[in-house]
């Protein structure tokens, strides 16, 4: 099929996509079990249906909770100083305006936002996957702090003590599932961008 | 009205019977759907490899604890007026099936790496120099509540009895069957206190009469109520929820 005339554009860094990989199953264990947990003492009027869950019990999800939390900060430290060393967060997420986030969301809801170029992120995708970094530092420090309310006190006073760092840990992993549903969407609504998290490049549109 | 729906949310976890039937689905279950997409390759029947890995990762997360403990670091004090009232009752039973000790004829029994093993009455104890805190007590379910405890120092106690402070562990076992056991780091914390009052009153029976070792560097269940005898030894002596694949460690 491929003739020599093809052109191939690498739009995905190794590190990238094994980082991103290693992520998804980081996540995927950290919410599903997080849920749990959130059952043993719901701090809202609401439960999230066991089905939905890992862990079995609260101890299992527990066990599961802090054995992910080791892949998903160790996984994030490499994505996130490889993204500032390497110049990819500044060359893919930036420059980020309000103004062309607010225009390209809208296009994204008309159904008129441009994929040609899968090398280069729309704002609507910068500032979704800026979040998810932001939202995954967020976690990670009120994860701590929820952990270690004394022996890290100084980081559970950020977030107004151990009852202020329960709350913004549930809100934080809320507004992380919403972005990745809608990230999901986007991928489904656009499937060639899935081959390229697995190999890295993409057809040069002609 | 918030201490019912802790109440009613721990009975969610703790009847023995649905925990045990739990335990046995615990991976099964677990892996049906958050998990198997990410572990669709691998036969479930794996169940007990994976179960090795998490008990691992746990005893590591035991090792990393330790090492993040620092024995001068104190817990944050609240004034009464942050006291949460009322304070929860919490076990691995409701509260009509509270154990009721006599303190009559109660005698906290000493044994392992200790020197002087007498036994100690109830006024013996009281005798001793007492002190208070007020702390956040953390349950390993989430919630928390601020109550006020007054005891002895469990350092200045373990000093009087010869307690061998280099030993790993002092376990603890408890009038309701319930055991459990701390480093001796923790043990020896400033802020860790053999308690026999809560609120300035001798403690009641579903607060633990009559005694309750205060670990406020430790989540809810690292503090044993109902103590009746306590060891000090270099052999790991687990606990009633640590056995069953809650964290040992567990330090806040």
């Amino acid at each position: 099929m491929e003739s020599a005339q093809t052109q191939w554009v690498r739009i995905h860094p190794l590190v990238v996509r094994i980082t991103h990989w290693i992520n998804v199953l980081a996540i995927l264990v950290m919410v599903t079990s997080g849920w749990r947990i959130y059952n043993a003492s719901p701090l809202f009027p609401f439960r999230i249906p066991n089905e939905l869950t890992l862990g079995g019990w609260l101890a299992g999800a527990l066990q599961w909770h802090f054995a992910a939390m080791w892949l998903l900060v160790l996984n994030g430290l490499v994505y996130v100083v490889y993204g500032i060393f390497s110049g990819h967060f500044r060359g893919k997420l930036f420059p980020l305006t309000p103004r062309a986030v607010f225009r390209d969301v809208l296009e994204a809801l008309r159904g008129k936002l441009a994929h040609e170029d899968l090398s280069v992120y729309n704002a609507a995708q910068r500032a979704a996957y800026l979040a998810i970094i932001l939202c995954g530092v967020v976690l990670v420090f009120s994860g701590l702090a929820i952990w270690k309310p004394v022996q890290l006190q100084e980081i559970t006073a950020i977030f107004g003590g151990y009852e202020g760092a329960r709350v913004v840990h549930f809100l934080a992993m809320a507004l992380l599932v919403l972005i990745v549903l809608v990230h999901v969407l986007m991928v489904i609504l656009v499937p060639r961008t899935l081959p390229t998290m697995f190999t890295g490049r993409s057809r040069r549109a002609s | 009205m918030k201490g019912r729906t802790m109440e009613t949310s721990l009975a969610d976890h703790a009847p023995t019977l649905i925990r045990s039937i739990e335990r046995r689905l615990f991976l099964r279950q677990g892996l049906s759907l958050g998990a198997l997409a990410l572990l669709s390759g691998c036969d479930l029947t794996d169940d007990e490899s994976v179960q090795k890995v998490l008990n691992g990762m746990s005893r590591w997360n035991d090792r990393t604890q330790a090492w993040l403990f620092n024995p001068n670091k104190l817990a944050p004090e609240f004034p009464e007026s942050a006291i949460t009232k009322p304070f929860p009752f919490n076990a691995f039973y409701s509260v009509d099936e509270v154990e009721y000790v006599d303190g009559a004829s109660y005698k906290l029994e000493l044994a392992g790496l200790i020197r002087d093993k007498k036994p100690w009455t109830l006024p013996e104890l009281y005798s001793l120099p007492q002190t208070s805190q007020i702390t956040r007590h953390i349950c390993v379910e989430g919630w928390s509540a601020i109550g006020k405890w007054s005891g002895v120092r469990f350092s200045d106690f373990l000093a009087r009895i010869g307690a061998d402070t280099s030993a790993k562990y002092i376990g603890f076992k408890c009038a309701d069957d319930y055991y459990s056991s701390v480093d001796m780091a923790t043990a020896l914390h400033p802020q860790t206190l053999l308690t026999f009052r809560y609120a300035d009153e001798i403690l009641p029976p579903k607060y633990g009469f009559p005694m309750k070792l205060r670990i406020p560097t430790k989540l809810g269940f690292k503090n044993p109520k109902h103590i009746m005898s306590m060891y000090v030894t270099n052999e790991y002596p687990g606990g009633y929820w640590e056995d069953q694949g809650y964290n040992w460690f567990s330090g806040s």
